[in-house]
């Protein structure tokens, strides 16, 4: 079984120097992020773990809490308080959603980093970017998935949105961009965490910024300081152009913040991840 | 003459304040096998890792096939492939998921990716396994998997890390005839290992490294020479008469756990017989003894021993400083 056929392909070597290898970076990218989604075919439990957190809050928040909350939101008949917190809550859930799916991006990050196959990466002619563009891209689109699933849930239970189809068309776009950026996190989170539990728990910061924004209640409602930080935290814009074009609220200015820290995230994100990974690649 | 397939010049390495390698010299001339022997700790590891671009060194030069691992490190990823250690396969997809990746990420083109995955299969005796997740996979099939993965574009230098280490006797010979075939298509192998068999049945030369320096470097039988009689083990049947043991012959070493201790000799019975008769003198008893003609195990033992062998720095061989 040992012999091993004479004819072995020449090494393929057109990446081996100069500017040819920058051609290589997309199509890498598009293997690293086939292999990326091959995991959450192969291992759903992570994936699963990542809706069950939002529908819970979900649940608990619009049953349990929803009909004093929704009492309180101004401009709300004490009657159909549960209806109203539904349809205010419903956006900053899904902005929850896609904080947590930065948990799942970090743990597979991490669990990479620590395994060999990654070793094995570097020392192949692959770009550095085209490793992290994979894993992000898998993440976003693990990402909307999940937050599909979270929406559908909220419209079982009466979640009843106003958009037409632009509007949706909207939503869905700052949805992908936002769940782009927070990848990008996910993923320096997990470069920099170094076990897969420190990859667990770092991104949980992000999931709690919904509810010290706009996501919950309305941000007038808060004491000055914590008011001052809701407002000018990322998530704010985020849930106010979700909501905006979901439920006619008004949007203002918040598309344009909301797509400013989206490109400000990413850019972080991104010159994170890849100082981390040129750190840990040359010890 | 060709370029060497792998030049090293004053190689070092620190990690903090601990010297991992210092000052390493050594050349792998092209399609030849070298063996990087050493115990523990010695930088092979280190040394392998720095050679496909993983670490980068602190002082000194290192070309992989004429190019330099620190100022092109793609043009050695394009020509080498490493085997390491630990598996570096991706454990949660399929054997032949794994090898389709190797091949897409070498650029191989569809249609030669998957011919190369199923030649490779084929090869390494993986066909059975292909399509089965990686957690039934046995030690010995997820290495040959790991080594197909590395041979996916046949890279023309590969680095093996203690290819054979927790693998049963078996797994350990198919190894080996997979790179004796893979010297004989012409590719250059250097290999680390703590196995001195192993290093006499596959490599042309053998470079032992301790404490981060080349403390020998030459054929095996080169190597065998510079211990010219082998040893005698005698082992005793209590620590307190191997401690008095110990203590008669100061180029010993002990085995504390075998109560033995190993005298170098020459293998003559003129040797043997002044062993004895100083045990005698003393009135020790010997419950075994044997006489080891020498192998690669002396050579070990001398280069690599106790810090205070007389034998370390005379018994170099190589010339590749002058």
């Amino acid at each position: 079984m040992t012999t091993l056929s004479p004819q072995l392909p020449a090494a393929q070597h057109p990446t081996a120097r100069g500017t040819s290898r920058q051609s290589y970076v997309v199509a890498d990218a598009i293997t690293m992020l086939r292999r990326n989604l091959l995991h959450i075919v192969r291992y759903p439990g992570l994936s699963m773990f990542t809706i069950l957190g939002p529908v819970v809050i979900l649940l608990l928040t619009v049953f349990v809490f929803g009909g004093t909350l929704g009492a309180g939101l101004p401009g709300v008949d004490p009657a159909g308080g549960r209806d109203a917190y539904l349809a205010y809550v419903m956006p900053g859930i899904l902005l929850i959603t896609i904080a947590g799916t930065a948990s799942g991006a970090a743990i597979t990050v991490a669990m990479d980093m620590t395994e060999g196959i990654t070793a094995r990466f570097r020392t192949m002619a692959i770009s550095r970017a085209a490793v992290l563009a994979g894993h992000v891209l898998g993440n976003t689109i693990q990402a909307i998935i999940a937050v599909a699933l979270v929406l559908g849930v909220g419209l079982a239970v009466g979640f009843r949105p106003t958009a037409g189809p632009i509007e949706w068309l909207a939503a869905v776009g700052t949805i992908v961009l936002i769940a782009f950026a927070v990848s990008w996190i996910g993923v320096a989170m997990g470069m920099q965490s170094k076990t897969v539990e420190t990859a667990s728990n770092l991104p949980l910061i992000l999931t709690v910024l919904p509810l010290l924004g706009s996501g919950f209640v309305p941000t007038e409602s808060m004491p000055v300081g914590l008011q001052w930080f809701a407002e000018y935290q990322p998530f704010t814009p985020f849930i106010e152009t979700i909501r905006g074009l979901l439920l006619g609220t008004p949007l203002g200015w918040n598309p344009v913040f909301a797509i400013g820290w989206c490109v400000v995230i990413t850019v972080a994100g991104y010159a994170w991840s890849m100082a981390i990974y040129e750190r840990k690649s040359v010890r | 003459m060709k370029t060497p397939a792998v030049e090293v010049h004053g190689l070092r390495k620190f990690y903090g304040d601990k010297v991992v390698l210092d000052g390493v010299d050594l050349t792998v001339a092209a399609g030849t096998v070298t063996a990087l022997l050493g115990p523990n700790g010695a930088g092979k590891t280190t040394t392998v890792h720095i050679l496909s671009t993983l670490v980068r060194p602190d002082g000194g030069t290192a070309f992989v096939n004429g190019s330099d691992v620190v100022r092109d490190p793609g043009g050695v990823r394009a020509s080498i492939g490493l085997t390491g250690q630990f598996s570096a396969v991706d454990g949660l997809l399929t054997g032949e998921e794994n090898l389709l990746l190797m091949a897409r990420l070498r650029h191989l083109g569809e249609k030669r990716s998957k011919t190369r995955t199923a030649e490779l299969l084929e090869q390494f005796d993986l066909v059975e396994a292909a399509r089965k997740p990686l957690a039934t996979y046995s030690g010995g099939m997820k290495r040959r998997l790991d080594l197909a993965m590395t041979l996916v574009a046949a890279p023309s230098v590969i680095f093996l890390d203690e290819p054979t280490t927790g693998l049963d006797p078996r797994s350990r010979h198919t190894m080996w005839d997979i790179v004796r075939d893979l010297v004989a298509q012409g590719t250059t192998v250097l290999l680390t290992t703590q196995y001195l068999d192993e290093a006499d049945e596959l490599a042309d030369r053998i470079a032992v490294l301790d404490g981060g320096r080349i403390v020998a470097d030459g054929t095996p039988d080169e190597l065998k020479r510079l211990v010219p009689g082998g040893h005698i083990r005698l082992r005793f049947a209590d620590a307190a008469v191997l401690d008095a043991a110990s203590r008669l012959f100061d180029k010993s070493a002990r085995d504390d756990a075998g109560l033995a201790l190993t005298v170098p000799s020459d293998g003559g019975v003129g040797a043997l017989r002044t062993v004895l008769d100083r045990l005698d003198a003393v009135g020790l008893e010997i419950d075994d003894l044997s006489i080891h003609t020498p192998d690669l195990d002396d050579v070990f033992f001398a280069l690599t021993g106790r810090k205070d062998q007389s034998g370390r720095v005379d018994a170099k061989t190589k010339g590749t400083e002058s």
